[in-house]
């Protein structure tokens, strides 16, 4: 009875960094392994919470980057400048630290393979970390739902997981993966150089009849033009899940 | 209000947790203001002001406040006309 009652309150967890991967510049993956962890669904996210020796507690939210499996959790943080929490997450965190965490949170901006398909992933920035996820998920899988990934990074250098999106869209039969590299792009560039608008959604995302589940991550500003360019290419918004990610102080 | 701003539903689904003792942001709620329904994660959320504001996708009225107090978080419920909780 007792363990009914709390069923759905989120415990703080405390997590071991158990290692820590540079994916960009001023971004790591840290992996942390949590006793006591239920599982997770991709898109899901949970909280950090740091407290420092005076008391002072700083609480974050971070996506999970990895699949469901064996207790651990994967975070994929960007340091912001003059952030509280994610440059120390970044530079100071080693392997055999520990923190709190609690999680797994999240019901809306979560995907499973139930829910169907194709599955358009349109993300800016970090936001590739939540549908990497998604991503991740489908490996291994017989039956992958088709996905197309549309991600869109500043450089080359600081898009993340490339590494893997490369390798990914040569071993999962149906997954594709479009990039944009709005700044900088390295000699002999063929994908988009600009930021997104009708034309290269149009041309890069399923076709309305295929009648995708979208989903959208990334700064507000880009988050918001590219619902307004799905809704407008006439995909309906029930279909169109969005997670907006903010500094909210780093 | 500036679309740069905000974020989503999405953001508060700890604080949605702790209210609600279960995972809410894909419930549905209705605005008082506008009648809207939709679920809680498409809220739009601000949270540089002093505490976090919820506001109406559809309308934009403020439906739900959440503000630190010394010894946890003190939560107005603006125009919340319902919520529906999963089984």
């Amino acid at each position: 009875m007792e363990r009914a009652a709390v069923r759905g309150r989120l415990n703080w967890l405390e997590a071991e960094v158990v290692e820590l991967v540079q994916e960009a510049p001023r971004v790591k993956t840290i992996v942390f392994e949590v006793p006591g962890w239920i599982g997770h669904l991709p898109g899901q996210h949970v909280d950090i919470r740091l407290t420092a020796e005076d008391g002072y507690q700083a609480q974050r939210s971070y996506s999970i980057a990895n699949a469901n499996g064996s207790k651990r959790v994967a975070l994929t943080v960007e340091a912001v400048e003059n952030g509280e929490v994610s440059p120390y997450l970044v530079s100071e965190l080693v392997v055999g630290d520990r923190i709190e965490l609690r999680g797994p949170i999240g019901g809306y901006f979560v995907w499973e393979p139930s829910k169907g398909g194709p599955l358009q992933l349109i993300a800016g920035g970090s936001g590739l970390v939540p549908l990497m996820a998604m991503v991740r998920s489908q490996t291994g899988v017989s039956a992958a739902t088709p996905t197309r990934l549309l991600a869109s990074a500043r450089s080359w250098e600081e898009l993340i997981y490339r590494d893997e999106l490369e390798k990914s869209s040569v071993d999962l039969g149906s997954f594709e993966v479009v990039y944009t590299l709005t700044r900088s792009q390295p000699p002999g560039w063929t994908g988009y150089s600009r930021r997104i608008d009708q034309d290269l959604l149009g041309d890069s995302t399923w076709p309305i009849e295929d009648k995708p589940l979208t989903f959208i991550c990334g700064p507000t500003g880009f988050v918001e033009t590219a619902a307004a360019i799905m809704l407008e290419l006439g995909h309906q918004p029930g279909r169109i899940k969005t997670e907006r990610f903010g500094p909210s102080g780093g | 209000m500036n679309s740069d701003t905000h974020l989503d539903g999405n953001a508060i689904g700890s604080l949605l947790s702790d209210l609600f003792g279960r995972e809410m942001t894909n419930q549905r709620a209705c605005c008082d203001a506008c009648g809207a329904i939709n679920p809680l994660g498409m809220a739009r959320v601000y949270v540089d002001a002093p505490g976090d504001v919820v506001r109406c996708s559809n309308c934009g009225t403020v439906v739900l406040v959440a503000v630190a107090v010394p010894n946890g978080v003190r939560v107005s419920f603006r125009a919340l006309r319902w919520v529906e909780l999963p089984d």
